[in-house]
């Protein structure tokens, strides 16, 4: 099935893991990327803060060309700011025709319209857990990630704002977990997996965005998470590339790789580690890749039955 | 087409009385213009414009003249029908016409207040007074029916609002059925160990009443059982009710207990229990409770599962355990129907951030509840999770799923007050420990109340101003690992805190039944915006719905603490004594009827009627409006394709006599000049 | 976080226009989205944010830190470029306003980055710029902050 590509400037170079390993595991999945052409910049979480017209102008280029081009009215953006963004601008320009009329007669400018609501924004994410579907992903693992203790680790602009239809729970999200289940790692539930990284904090104030990546990185520790597996360039960054800060500001000791969902998704598909991306993490995720084994984990005996004890305790059914 | 002109032995003589309201009317409209140019037409008689017709002296000008000059209509132009109606129809049947003979043109909620405009007012004045006097031409006398009221009364619903109904009306001499879906009766309020803001021990004070009930000979407790079918209309509703075998034989019965004590099987008792405690497959919800016969729950029962166990079958001395029993149908009458069915506790499992479901130690308001009562699971003891543990500081979280857009928008009225008497139930059981309750307002307007605030103030609560944003047990500093931690910002400090605590009760709002809608369909009536019974007027009618003969009382309105659920109670009661002292109640007579003779046969009424008014006659293949449910909505008149059904008062010649009137001056040629009359 | 968002709109409601364009709240806000999904009101705080620090430059007196700073310098090499240029933006940024952290963090974490493969060198451009660029001369045209 073909996906209109808008990959947005981290890909390039940054992220350019998550890139190569999205890429290789298309195929598998009977995914064809369409790259939209001549895309520019999102302008991420800034352009909105100095001015508002341009900003959402900006945006709404790269929905315009995707419009225009590609066979496929779906486009998948595997960052989370540029999915919001073009997510977002989509949404207000049809609740908001006073905005709607400005971004128009601005792209007008250079020659453009875009109909708001012709292009369906997806995530990464989403494509894969909705459109694909788990037992689809399932069906393409030959090495599963036995024994490999991870971490999903959502960030904040894929379940987050809920006031625009999102694919999964805004406070306690779910379809990650799942894809990582279904390649066989263990998956750890912790509670905060979507909580903010801090986003472009760590260029702001130091203090505030080491904090926050802190109590990250604390509570996958606290969990005894082997890695975290993100869905973000800029999340991976900030986990990755700051984590010595982290370590050296608050005494602490974390040795978490953090990579993308995408490259374990390869991984277990069969793809060799180089073709993913691996090596380009500033903490190394050798070390943890080497927990995978072939067998899978033993369950735990079943507790003999004796006597309960305590209160009984409400429970949650799983979400479907 | 309407007919202007009769022969003038045929005319009929219409009497026009436009009122000035004092200024409200005449302010802005020239009454006297628009009483002479009416003159103009040929069936009006006698034209007056008067200060105030609702006045006894303008209602003797009505029923003067019609005695005096043989008047055979009346038109009265002045206010809304909601205000005077009635009045003007009563003079009218003084002055020896049948009252509806007499029709109203709202000249002032349509026209004087309406606008500033004094010509376009007056214009159309004129214009709704002359439909006035159109329709009224073919207004033909009608008679209000008579409905008898069975003095029997079906109550829904056993929590203390139905009790309460239930003893008033058996005391006042009335026979009473109350049905009951659980076991027992007692509802929410046995749950409750204290009851605010006297601290009066729930069981103690509603036990007595669950007794009387039980005792008295007015009163058939139906237990166990549920509502099946509700048809007829007030005075006359025909009850079905579907008493669920509860595998034990009421006659034989005892109450000792024994089946229950000696049951082998241990469920989760998610009603009355609150889900904190454990029950037998065969129980009874409390000790208390009437009737004192246990429920055997086929669904955790090993006999009914695997065949097998028996034990109760075995121990029962007076042989009361039938594994045979089915459920019976029982049918009676009523005349009056009262749905005292009460509230379910809002699931703060749909607030994901408060971890309720996740989190062992955040427990619910009727969790608490039941773990702080000596009859509960630890003895009264307060303890963690864990069945052993005292806490050393408990938050109590305030407006969980109330007053948010996300969940309930309306404050549920009670939460405060129960959530300062859990702080006091604290300091009472475990004195070392510390309270904090997180709060947006404080809200105790009853009597009593504030103080009770007082009081909890002394007794060295913490009371935090702010909306608890998230309890989580992702620690962040040393000293916060193992406990849970409430996140909120303390607004009176206007500084964000995190709290270290060990336990955390979450103060849920009450929501309408999940099943409300489905029960109102059943009776009727209708539901509001947040799903509680619909009251038939916000604050003149509280407890009568739109349905004549059904009533509401309790939580099943809206969210209420007990003084005002025992209230609505007992007015609930009074209204229905009202109608049973009554004996007969006139209804009114705008309703539909069928020719059955032109009739089709066709059926499409029948479902179209909102009010299940409309039967089918089998034999003679025609439908039929039952009159007394018929509520005179006009659908089925507009929907027959034959046209073979009757408004009554709604004729077809009469309202589109009235379009004439108010079109009087259209021309088919727009261009025309507007022609006096 | 000088003020919390529930003071910023206390603020606001008693008319302290300028000790609201003065805080750090709206730039302190990574637009994490919390607020909004959980405000019982349904007050769409991020957005709000995102207001008050297009006013607050308007208003030229924010004097906490940079942080418009960096948003205006990133803007300036979309607006050059078309894409963004993390190298171009932490230089520009950094060395204007933190040098000393600056030369810390090119040697650290920076040095990393490059052997790793993952620092673009040279800013990347769009093919069609001039498009670009008269549709946001345009957009600037119609109103920027509101």
């Amino acid at each position: 099935m073909k996906y209109g590509y808008y990959p947005g400037c981290s890909m390039e170079k940054n992220a350019r893991s998550y890139h190569d390993s999205t890429m290789a595991i298309a195929k598998s999945l009977g995914i064809e990327f369409v790259e939209v052409e001549d895309w520019n910049c999102c302008g991420a979480t800034e352009y909105i803060a100095i001015e508002k017209i341009p900003a959402y102008a900006l945006i709404t280029r790269n929905l315009a060309l995707a419009a225009e081009q590609n066979g496929s009215t779906n486009l998948v953006a595997p960052c989370s700011a540029c999915y919001l963004n073009l997510k977002k601008a989509d949404h207000y320009l049809t609740d908001d025709p006073k905005l709607k009329k400005k971004v128009d007669t601005a792209l007008d400018a250079g020659g453009l319209n875009y109909q708001p609501g012709s292009v369906n924004v997806q995530h990464l994410l989403e494509t894969i857990a909705i459109d694909i579907g788990y037992q689809a992903v399932e069906d393409q693992v030959k090495r599963p990630l036995y024994n490999l203790r991870v971490a999903p680790y959502y960030g904040c602009l894929v379940p987050r704002p809920a006031a625009m239809e999102q694919f999964d729970d805004p406070e306690h999200p779910v379809t990650m977990d799942k894809i990582l289940k279904s390649l066989g790692a263990t998956v750890i539930d912790y509670p905060l997996k979507a909580q903010c990284c801090g986003g472009h904090m760590t260029q702001i104030s130091e203090d505030t965005a080491l904090e926050m990546l802190r109590r990250l990185l604390k509570n996958a520790a606290d969990y005894d998470a082997d890695m975290i597996a993100t869905l973000c360039p800029m999340c991976q960054l900030n986990l990755d590339a700051y984590q010595d800060a982290v370590n050296a500001r608050f005494g602490t000791d974390y040795k978490i790789p953090v990579v993308y969902f995408t490259q374990l998704m390869g991984l277990a598909f069969g793809f060799p580690a180089s073709e993913l991306g691996f090596g380009k993490e500033i903490v190394s995720p050798s070390p943890a890749l080497e927990k995978i084994t072939v067998d899978p984990p033993k369950t735990p005996r079943a507790r003999r039955r004796g006597k309960k004890s305590g209160l009984p305790t409400p429970t949650i059914t799983e979400e479907g | 087409m309407s007919e202007q002109k009769k022969s003038p032995a045929e005319q009929e003589k219409i009497g026009v009385y436009v009122c000035h309201c004092g200024s409200n009317i005449a302010g802005t409209i020239d009454v006297q213009e628009v009483a002479e140019w009416i003159e103009g037409n040929p069936n009006v008689v006698v034209s007056r414009n008067y200060e105030f017709m609702c006045s006894s002296t303008g209602q003797e000008l009505i029923e003067n003249d019609i005695k005096e000059k043989g008047l055979t209509r009346i038109v009265v132009a002045s206010c809304s029908p909601h205000m005077h109606e009635k009045t003007f129809r009563e003079a009218t049947e003084r002055g020896g016409l049948n009252p509806f003979l007499y029709e109203m043109a709202n000249i002032r909620e349509h026209g004087s207040w309406a606008t500033n405009d004094k010509q376009a007012a007056t214009i159309k004045a004129k214009a709704l007074v002359n439909a006035a006097v159109e329709r009224v031409v073919h207004h033909a006398p009608l008679e209000k029916i008579p409905v008898e009221i069975n003095p029997k009364t079906l109550i829904v619903g056993g929590g203390i609002a139905g009790i309460t109904a239930a003893l008033e009306l058996a005391e006042a001499g009335h026979h009473v059925y109350l049905v009951e879906r659980e076991g027992t009766i007692g509802g929410h309020m046995a749950q409750i160990d204290k009851t605010f803001p006297t601290l009066d021990c729930s069981a103690c004070i509603l036990t007595p009443k669950m007794v009387d009930v039980g005792q008295n000979d007015n009163i058939t407790l139906l237990s166990y059982s549920e509502v099946e079918s509700v048809d007829g209309y007030i005075g006359n509703f025909n009850i079905t009710v579907r008493k669920k075998a509860r595998c034990v034989i009421d006659e034989l019965c005892t109450s000792c207990g024994i089946c229950e004590e000696k049951c082998p099987i241990k469920v989760v008792d998610e009603d009355y229990g609150a889900g904190i405690t454990y029950r037998k497959a065969i129980y009874r919800s409390f000790p208390q409770a009437v009737p004192g016969f246990p429920v055997l729950d086929k669904e955790n029962c090993t006999y009914f599962q695997t065949g097998k166990c028996k034990v109760c079958e075995k121990v029962c001395p007076t042989e009361a355990i039938d594994y045979e029993q089915e459920d019976e149908w029982i049918k009676f009458d009523v005349g009056n129907i009262i749905l005292a069915t009460g509230y379910d506790l809002f699931d703060a499992r749909k607030i994901p951030q408060y971890g309720y479901g996740r989190l062992a130690n955040v427990f619910s308001s009727l969790e608490f509840e039941r773990m702080v009562n000596a009859s509960g699971p630890t003895g009264g003891h307060i303890v963690l999770r864990d069945g052993e543990t005292e806490p050393e500081k408990i938050a109590i979280v305030h407006c969980v799923g109330s007053r948010d857009q996300n969940y309930n928008e309306y404050c549920s009225k009670v939460c405060c007050m129960y959530s300062l008497k859990f702080a006091h139930l604290v300091h009472e059981h475990l004195p070392g420990a510390e309270v904090y309750n997180y709060y947006i307002d404080m809200r105790t307007p009853g009597k009593g109340y504030e103080e009770f605030y007082h009081r909890l103030l002394n007794e060295g609560t913490h009371f935090i101003r702010g909306r608890v944003a998230e309890i989580t047990d992702a620690d962040r500093q040393p000293g916060e690992e193992g406990k849970l931690i409430v996140q909120a910002e303390n607004t009176l400090l206007g500084l964000q805190q995190r709290n270290a605590v060990d336990m955390v009760i979450l103060s849920a709002g009450m929501e309408a039944r999940h099943d409300a809608d489905e029960v109102s369909k059943l009776f009727k009536m209708g539901c509001d915006y947040d799903g509680f019974f619909n009251e038939r007027h916000p604050k003149l009618a509280p407890v009568a719905t739109m349905t004549d003969g059904v009533f509401i009382a309790g939580t099943c309105q809206g969210p209420k603490d007990i003084p005002e659920t025992v209230a609505q109670g007992g007015a609930a009661a009074s209204q229905v004594a009202k109608l049973i002292n009554q004996g007969t109640v006139m209804m009114e007579p705008v309703r539909a009827s069928i020719r059955e003779d032109e009739c089709s046969g066709c059926r499409i009424c029948n479902n179209l009627c909102p009010y299940n008014a409309i039967e089918f006659d089998e034999e003679k293949e025609v439908s039929r409006v039952i009159t007394a449910l018929c509520q005179g909505c006009g659908t089925c008149v507009a929907a027959c394709p034959s046209g073979v059904i009757d408004g009554a008062h709604f004729t077809n010649t009469q309202v589109l006599a009235e379009l004439e009137g108010i079109l009087w001056d259209v021309q088919s040629d727009v261009t025309a000049k507007q022609e006096v009359l | 976080m000088d003020h919390s968002p529930r003071a910023i709109f206390a603020m606001l409601d008693a008319g302290m226009e300028d000790q609201v364009l003065a805080s750090n709240t709206p730039w302190y806000c990574v637009s994490c989205y919390y607020c909004m999904v959980r405000c019982p009101q349904d007050i769409p705080i991020t957005d709000i944010m995102y207001t008050l620090k297009r006013m607050a430059i308007d208003a030229g007196h924010y004097q906490k830190d940079k942080a418009p700073e960096f948003s205006q310098t990133f803007i300036d090499f979309v607006e050059s470029n078309g894409r963004s240029f993390e190298l171009g933006l932490a230089m520009r940024y950094h060395l204007r306003y933190h040098p000393v952290g600056a030369m810390k963090m090119a040697t650290g974490m920076g040095l990393k980055m490059f052997t790793r493969g993952r620092m673009e060198l040279t800013p990347t451009k769009i093919k069609n710029l001039p498009q670009l660029k008269s549709i946001l001369k345009k957009a600037k045209e119609l109103g920027g902050t509101a």
